[in-house]
């Protein structure tokens, strides 16, 4: 069957930010369809914990993205919170030795500069904030801005509030292009749409959608694992995690890392990440990777020893080179807009980019400048 | 009426004694927490951690993990699966089964 | 695997469940030479079909709630032979939680476990080859108050009167649909529990239809002619094309409304009838027990895992064997053990098997795998049993999910498969990681059956999963 619509802007990919700038461009007056070849949260999103963090985060355009769109994510969660099990529950940074928390504390002295609320919590304070922590830590930093959603029923929320015709189950198949080279819809293995505005919110898979619009967007996959435990009484409060995991987050090594990130859920059950290597999408279960995720947390949180993993999932975080996301309008094709390649924290930077891109939509000056994120910023590499 | 002991032939050993909360119960050697409370006339020890309803065995094979109960202060043990010994102490058991 | 032609080393081989396609793939092997271990939950050798009451109980008789009792004595004895000679290894209470594929330069296999019912403790086998004989569990769809405390499993209520001589009631309803309803009504009634009603949703015109390739097996006919003559004596009522609407009670179980099915499987409004009983057990046939195979990633071929004619899997070294490849019955599970168990032997000490070896077992199975291909076209839940969940049904028993929860999901938040609607609504997230709501979500979803991951086939607790890996071997 082969139908024809029409819109003003088409998303494609239905994970958290398809879903955010569905939301905001259709809020921003514009009639938005939203595909993706199979059901919201699919991909990556149904594969995450649901991070709001800005915490592991250094000064910059990052840090700049995450800071608008944690007061984003307030204000959805006026609206949604508990739907979307919205919880500002806070982050604490742990130090595991006294040359590690030094270094933590002058990490947050340069957070504080650039507008995040970060305070050095001492041994004692610590074991108020995390009761069961492990005996004997230095110190931490605590960040009351950090929050969790629960990401697909966040993604799935905001998508049916957007107003947005939603067509899971759709392939795109090209990026239909005018004879002057600009976008006019996509073509789908169900039909066309037509729209002058097409965003790419593929995620991992954005590499793909740009090449079919004919340009080079080098998004690639991270694999990351997470365990999930029986459910529990609340134990663990806040998002806690080891100051090393900061150091992962940055890094460019292809190699396994791991850094215990520990949290409690409203459902009951403690996750427990964060794995990130880089071995394309191969989706094989590596025991070696979740036993040293168990290692870690239970190295944290000395009385998760006895409590059970009942599963364990992974996903793909699709990260860019410099591990900025893309995010805006792409000057090499008009009318193809980027929001993707956010690595692991899609679901955090989904409002701020959201916003920014209907912004850009809609001839407004955006609230931050786009230009680290500019999606042909690569375009000098070789491809 | 025929018993399913009958039924096997079964000429078990003395029965001994468990707790259950707050009651005793008599239990015949080789049974799991959850054939001993069936042979009590109990058919559930647990309730749900949403809308506090009753659960006892569905699946009686280890895979469906209603029969969660706390044995000798250990919880969500299945009583399909856990044999009893003299002494145990059975309780039922509310929620995640962790207090606190 | 290890190279077979290492000097001074006899392969190993571990075989992973001790129901009839594991013991019989035991026997099998250490008969060519391999040294076998078998690792099972039980405490004792048997699976469910073999289930016998625990030996504190001291029965006697344990073969009245048995056939095919001489069949279990030559495997048991075949066994106890091969261990006495130290070529079987049989490891009770080791609940295998992950088997792991070791990489270069040992290669190989380690099998994790937990053990004893508290499963707190941990051990783990290494092994040249596995071979899956993990069997396989009962599919219940959900209707009006299948939470009830009394409700149960057709299997469960077999597997306590098996295993523990225990039933929960006096009075008891057995329904649903499969060939197993018949033994367990059987069964229960043998054991003093008044069978209420045998309610089976097929429609006994479609046994007609499958005449030809049923009668090709006249001994399972036989059998399940011999369970209903037996059942009658009792006095049980059958109805067939005959379904359960809901379960009643507030605490416990009271009563069951039953329904006639139509034509088209829909329940004939007006049919209704309320039928008093404390027990009602319930079941719609089984499902392969596929995890361990999946997270070594051997292919499945929908629920079961996928196998060639010497029921290799398609991972180098994976045998698998009985239920996990398809359900088919005790049979058929002791013909594919039987091959599995002399290919894997031959291949780990590096010699081609040879197929006219088991061809006798070949043809069983060549038998009873169209036989039971019958059996499935014949017993089917009802047509229309999605409409039996309300929209306050639980439907996923673990997080407390409602049918109307997971609609809403479908319908309305873009839920498209199992695995969003788990995310959306957490039906699948407990602790029996979906093995009783799949069938019923996949069903709400209007999508097929599809097994989902589960990288730990059962809840390991953290500090044994932080330290797998670092056991000492033999």
């Amino acid at each position: 069957m082969s139908k024809r619509l029409t819109c003003n802007v088409v998303v494609v990919g239905a994970g958290m930010v398809g879903a955010a700038c569905a939301l905001y461009a259709g809020r921003a007056g514009l009639d938005v369809i939203l595909v993706d070849r199979g059901p919201v949260a699919g991909g990556t999103t149904g594969a995450g914990e649901g991070n709001l963090l800005v915490s592991d985060k250094e000064p910059g355009p990052e840090l700049d993205l995450a800071l608008l769109s944690g007061r984003l994510w307030g204000e959805l969660a006026q609206e949604f919170g508990e739907a979307v099990e919205y919880e500002s529950k806070g982050g604490v940074v742990v130090a595991s030795s006294p040359d590690g928390l030094a270094a933590l504390e002058r990490f947050a002295q340069g957070q504080r500069a650039a507008g995040v609320v970060a305070e050095p919590v001492a041994g004692d304070g610590l074991y108020d904030l995390e009761p069961h922590l492990a005996p004997g830590l230095p110190g931490a930093v605590h960040y009351p801005q950090d929050a969790q959603v629960m990401p697909a029923l966040a993604a799935a929320h905001l998508l049916r509030a957007s107003g947005a015709r939603l067509l899971t189950g759709h392939t795109v198949t090209d990026v239909l292009r005018a004879p002057d080279g600009a976008v006019r819809g996509v073509r789908t293995d169900k039909g066309d749409i037509h729209a002058p505005a097409v965003i790419n919110a593929a995620g991992t898979w954005g590499g793909e959608l740009a090449a079919l619009a004919g340009v080079r967007l080098p998004v690639l996959p991270r694999r990351g694992f997470v365990l999930v435990t029986e459910p529990l009484p609340r134990r663990v409060r806040h998002k806690v995690y080891a100051a090393d995991y900061v150091a992962d987050v940055a890094s460019d090594s292809a190699a396994l890392q791991t850094s215990p990130v520990v949290e409690g859920t409203a459902a009951g059950p403690i996750l427990i990440g964060a794995s990130r290597e880089r071995v394309g999408f191969d989706r094989t279960f590596s025991l070696p990777v979740v036993r040293a995720l168990a290692a870690g947390a239970t190295r944290l949180f000395p009385f998760l020893e006895r409590v059970r993993a009942m599963r364990s999932y992974l996903g793909f975080r699709p990260y860019l080179p410099d591990h900025l996301p893309a995010v805006g309008t792409d000057p090499r094709v008009p009318g193809l807009y980027h929001a993707c390649g956010h690595e692991g924290a899609g679901i955090g930077l989904a409002t701020g980019t959201a916003h920014l891109i209907a912004q850009t939509l809609t001839a407004k000056t955006p609230d931050l400048d786009l230009t680290p994120f500019r999606p042909d910023r690569f375009a000098a590499e070789a491809m | 009426m025929r018993t399913p002991l009958e039924l096997a032939d079964a000429q078990p050993g003395p029965a001994f004694t468990v707790t259950l909360d707050d009651r005793e119960i008599e239990v015949l050697p080789g049974r799991t927490v959850a054939a001993a409370l069936w042979a009590a006339g109990v058919t559930s020890w647990r309730s749900t951690r949403g809308q506090g309803r009753p659960r006892g065995v569905f699946c009686g094979i280890g895979i469906c993990f209603d029969c969660l109960v706390t044995v000798n202060d250990r919880p969500n043990q299945r009583a399909c699966l856990v044999p009893l010994r003299p002494g145990d102490a059975i309780r039922t058991q509310e929620g995640t089964g962790h207090d606190d | 695997m290890t190279d077979p032609n290492r000097s001074g080393a006899v392969p190993h081989l571990v075989v992973i469940g001790a129901g009839p396609a594991g013991l019989a793939a035991s026997v099998a092997a250490a008969a060519c030479g391999v040294r076998v271990t078998l690792v099972d939950s039980a405490g004792e050798a048997g699976g469910q079909f073999y289930r016998r009451p625990a030996p504190g109980l001291r029965a006697r008789r344990p073969q009245a709630l048995h056939h095919q009792w001489r069949t279990w004595e030559r495997l048991k004895d075949g066994l106890d032979r091969y261990v006495r000679a130290g070529c079987v290894r049989h490891l009770t209470e080791h609940h295998v939680w992950c088997v792991e594929r070791r990489g270069e330069p040992d290669r190989g296999f380690t099998v994790h476990a937990l053990l004893g019912p508290e499963q707190e403790g941990a051990a783990e086998v290494r092994a040249d080859a596995v071979l899956l004989a993990t069997g396989g569990y009962e599919k219940v769809l959900p209707f009006p108050g299948w939470t009830l405390p009394g409700v149960v499993s057709a299997g469960g209520a077999q597997a306590m009167l098996k295993g523990a001589l225990v039933v929960s009631g006096r009075t008891a309803v057995v329904a649903g649909t499969g060939p197993l309803l018949l033994p367990v009504a059987t069964g229960l009634a043998a054991a003093g529990v008044e069978i209420a009603a045998l309610v089976e949703s097929a429609d006994p015109k479609a046994f007609v239809r499958q005449s030809r390739a049923l009668a090709a097996q006249p001994g399972k006919v036989a059998e399940g002619a011999g369970y209903a003559a037996r059942l009658l004596r009792h006095r049980a009522r059958l109805l067939a094309r005959h379904t359960i609407v809901e379960a009643h009670g507030t605490e416990r179980l009271e009563a069951v409304t039953v329904a006639a099915l139509d034509a088209s499987g829909r329940v004939r409004p007006g049919s209704e009838r309320r039928v008093p009983c404390d027990t009602l057990a319930v079941g719609h046939g089984m499902l392969p027990h596929t995890d361990l195979a999946d997270t070594l990633g051997c292919r499945l071929d929908g629920p079961a895992v996928h196998v060639d004619d010497e029921q290799r899997t398609d991972v180098p070294g994976v045998w698998a064997a009985g239920e996990t490849t398809g359900i088919g019955g005790s049979a058929l599970s002791l013909a594919e053990g039987h091959i599995a168990g002399c290919s894997a032997a031959a291949r780990l000490r590096g010699t081609e098997p040879d197929p006219g070896a088991w061809a006798a077992a070949a043809r069983v199975r060549a038998r009873l795998r169209a036989f039971s291909a019958a059996l499935d076209s014949v017993y089917a839940p009802p047509v229309h049993w999605t409409e039996q969940v309300t929209d306050d049904t639980v439907v996923c028993r673990c997080e407390e999910v409602t049918g109307g929860a997971i609609r809403e999901a479908v319908a309305e938040l873009g839920a498209g498969d199992p695995r969003t609607v788990k995310l959306l609504t957490r039906a699948g997230m407990g602790w029996c990681q979906g093995r009783m709501c799949g069938p019923a979500v996949a069903g709400l979803a209007g999508c097929e059956l599809a097994p989902s991951r589960r990288p730990f086939a059962r809840p390991v607790p953290l500090g044994i999963l932080a330290r797998a890996g670092e056991m000492d071997h033999q």
